[in-house]
C-alpha cells in the first residue's frame, strides 16, 4: 500500500534521513522504533509532504506522492497524529474534530462519526465545548487520535502517542490503536520510543539509527533480538 | 460642559475608529496567519479610494443616479483592491514564505513605496476633490449637528462588516480553517487544509475591508491624494497593536480606543497634536502591555 524507496531528507546541509526504504501492506500495524533524533518524526513529515524529500520515491497505492502538497496527500487517505499532539489550542474539542474532517463533505456522516468518537472517549463528549488547549495531556492525545480518525484515513500515522503520558493512559491509547486496526481495517504506521509497547501490538518493525534503517523483521522476532533488547528494551 | 460638543466629538471618534477598524482588520488577520506586518496594507486603502474616484468620475458623465454611481464605484473599488491584495501576496510575500521574517517585512515596505509612487506618477500629487454622491438622509435631520449622513453610513457599514466577519470566522468552514491555520500552520496542512488558499483568502478579505474604509472616509472628507494610505495605515497599525496584534476583536477595540482618544484629544486639548496621540498610545502600550489589550502572550514553539 505504502512504499518508501531510498529516500534522503536534509535540513539545510544536515542529512536527517539516509536512503530509507519502508513498505507497509494493507491492514498491517508496522512500527518504526529508534532513539531520540534518529529521524523518526522526519520520516513521517517527509511522507506527509511537510519536509521535502531530496532523493528517492514515495508511492501510495502505486501513485507517486513524493512531491505532492500535504493537503493532497491527506485527501488520498493518509492522516497523521503528530508528535506533541498539536491540538488547535483555541478551537473547541468539537471544532478540532471538525477540522479532522476538513476534506469530507458528508455532513450526516461527520455527525455520526463525531458521536462515535464521543462513545469511544466519553471524556471528550463531556468537554466538547471546551478549548482544546485546556485539556490534560491524555485527553489531548485522545483528541489528536480522534481528529485523525475523523478523516476516515486508510493509513494512520502515529508519532510517539505514548510520550509524556501516564502508563495507564498509554495502555488505553494502545488498545484504541489496536481496535482501530482490527475493526476499521485501518493500516497503522506507528513511530515510538517505547519499543516494548510498540512491538507488542505491531506486526512488523523497523529500527532506525541516526537516519538509517539498521534492522527490520517481524515484531515478535525483534522483541527477542539481543541487540534490540539491549538498545531499546532496557533488558 | 457642552453636551452637544461632547456628543459630536464622541461620534467623530467612533467614525474614525470605524475606519481604523476596517483597515486594522487586514493587519491583524494577516499577522495572525503568516506573522507578517503587511506595511503595504495602507496603500490598498488608498488604491480603493482612487479606484472609487476614477469610476465615480467616469460614471458622473452619464446621467446615472448618484447613489447608484456611489454603490457601483464602491463595489468596483472593493473588488479591484481585493485583487491587488491577492496579487501582492503572490508576488511579494509567497516566495519569501520560508525566508527570515525580516525579508518579507522589507518586501512589504518595498511594495508600499512602489504603490505610492505608481499612483503618484499615474495620477497626480495634488489633492483631488472626492464628490459626495450621497443625499442627506431625512431621518438624521434632528441630529444633523453632530451626525452627518456619511458618518452614519460609516458606522452602519462597519457594524455590518464586523457582524459578517464574525459569522464567517466563527461558523463557516473557511473561518475555522483560518483560525486553525493561525494557531498551527503545519498541523492545519496535516488535516488537509490548503494553507495557500487560506492565506489568499485572508489577503482578499483584509483588502476588501480596507478598500471599503477608503471609499467611505474619502466620501466623508471630500479629497484624496496618493499619500493618504501612509498615515491611515500607520494609525490602523497602531490600533491593531494596541488591541493585540493577531486578535480580531482586539483590532476593533484598539481602533475605537484610538479613534476616541484622537477625537477627544483634538477637541479638548489641541488639534495641533492630532497625529501625536496615536504614537503616544503606541509608546505607552509597548511599555506597559506589549501584548496589547486583548492579545495573547506569544509562546514560542521549540
Amino acid at each position: 500500500m505504502l512504499k518508501i524507496e531510498h529516500i534522503s531528507t536534509y535540513y539545510g546541509n544536515i542529512q536527517a534521513l539516509k536512503d530509507i526504504s519502508i513498505s507497509v501492506s494493507e491492514g498491517e500495524i508496522i512500527t518504526l522504533i529508534g532513539a531520540n533524533g534518529a529521524g523518526k518524526s522526519t520520516t513521517l513529515m517527509s511522507l506527509c509532504g511537510i519536509v521535502p524529500v531530496r532523493s528517492g520515491k514515495i508511492t501510495f497505492d502505486g501513485q507517486d506522492i513524493t512531491t505532492m502538497t500535504p493537503d493532497k496527500i491527506v485527501s488520498l487517505g493518509i492522516s497523521q497524529v503528530p508528535e506533541g499532539r498539536r491540538i488547535f489550542p483555541l478551537l473547541s474539542v468539537k471544532e478540532n474534530l471538525d477540522m479532522g474532517a476538513f476534506l469530507r463533505n458528508d455532513k450526516e456522516g461527520i455527525k455520526r462519526d463525531i458521536e462515535y468518537i464521543y462513545t469511544l472517549f466519553p471524556r471528550l463528549a463531556e468537554r466538547r465545548n471546551q478549548q482544546g488547549g485546556t485539556l490534560s495531556g491524555g485527553e489531548q492525545q485522545m483528541l489528536a487520535i480522534s481528529r485523525a480518525l475523523m478523516a476516515k484515513p486508510r493509513l494512520l500515522l502515529l508519532d510517539e502517542p505514548s510520550l509524556g503520558l501516564a502508563p495507564l493512559i498509554v495502555q488505553q491509547i494502545f488498545e484504541i490503536i489496536k481496535k482501530v486496526n482490527e475493526e476499521n481495517k485501518t493500516t497503522v504506521f506507528l513511530v515510538e520510543q517505547n519499543a516494548n509497547m510498540a512491538l507488542k501490538i505491531a506486526h512488523r518493525g523497523y529500527v532506525l539509527e541516526t537516519g538509517k534503517i539498521t534492522m527490520t523483521d517481524n515484531a515478535d522476532k525483534l522483541l527477542s533480538n539481543e541487540d534490540v533488547k539491549k538498545a531499546y528494551l532496557g533488558i | 460642559m457642552n453636551l452637544e460638543y461632547f456628543f459630536s466629538l464622541f461620534l467623530g471618534g467612533m467614525t474614525r475608529g470605524s475606519i481604523y477598524a476596517l483597515i486594522a482588520l487586514g493587519y491583524t488577520m494577516v499577522y495572525g496567519i503568516i506573522k507578517l506586518i503587511n506595511f503595504a496594507h495602507g496603500e490598498i486603502y488608498m488604491i480603493g479610494a482612487f479606484t472609487a474616484l476614477i469610476i465615480g468620475g467616469a460614471l458622473s458623465l452619464t446621467s446615472m443616479n448618484p447613489v447608484a454611481i456611489f454603490i457601483i464605484a464602491a463595489i468596483v473599488a472593493i473588488v479591484y483592491s481585493a485583487a491587488y491584495g491577492y496579487t501582492i501576496e503572490k508576488i511579494a510575500y509567497k516566495p519569501l514564505r520560508n525566508a527570515p521574517r525580516l525579508s518579507a517585512l522589507i518586501s512589504a515596505i518595498g511594495v508600499s513605496i512602489f504603490l505610492q509612487n505608481y499612483v503618484l506618477l499615474s495620477q497626480t500629487s495634488d489633492f483631488l476633490p472626492f464628490p459626495n454622491l450621497l443625499p442627506e438622509f431625512g431621518f438624521l435631520k434632528p441630529v444633523e449637528n453632530f451626525l452627518s449622513t456619511t458618518q452614519f453610513l460609516i458606522l452602519l457599514s462597519t457594524a455590518v462588516v464586523m457582524i459578517l466577519l464574525t459569522i464567517l470566522i466563527k461558523f463557516t468552514k473557511m473561518g475555522k480553517a483560518m483560525r486553525a491555520t493561525a494557531q498551527d500552520q503545519q498541523m492545519a496542512q496535516l488535516v488537509g487544509i490548503n494553507v495557500n488558499r487560506v492565506i489568499s483568502m485572508t489577503f482578499i478579505i483584509g483588502s476588501a475591508t480596507a478598500a471599503l474604509g477608503g471609499v467611505l472616509i474619502t466620501t466623508h472628507i471630500g479629497q484624496i491624494n496618493f499619500y493618504i494610505g501612509f498615515i491611515a495605515g500607520i494609525k490602523a497599525f497602531v490600533a491593531a497593536v494596541l488591541g493585540g496584534i493577531g486578535s480580531i476583536p482586539g483590532a476593533v477595540l484598539g481602533s475605537f480606543v484610538l479613534g476616541l482618544t484622537e477625537s477627544f484629544g483634538t477637541g479638548y486639548i489641541s488639534s495641533d497634536y492630532e497625529d501625536a496621540f496615536a504614537f503616544i498610545i503606541l509608546i505607552l502600550i509597548l511599555i506597559f502591555k506589549p501584548s496589547g489589550l486583548l492579545g495573547r502572550k506569544e509562546n514560542e514553539k521549540v
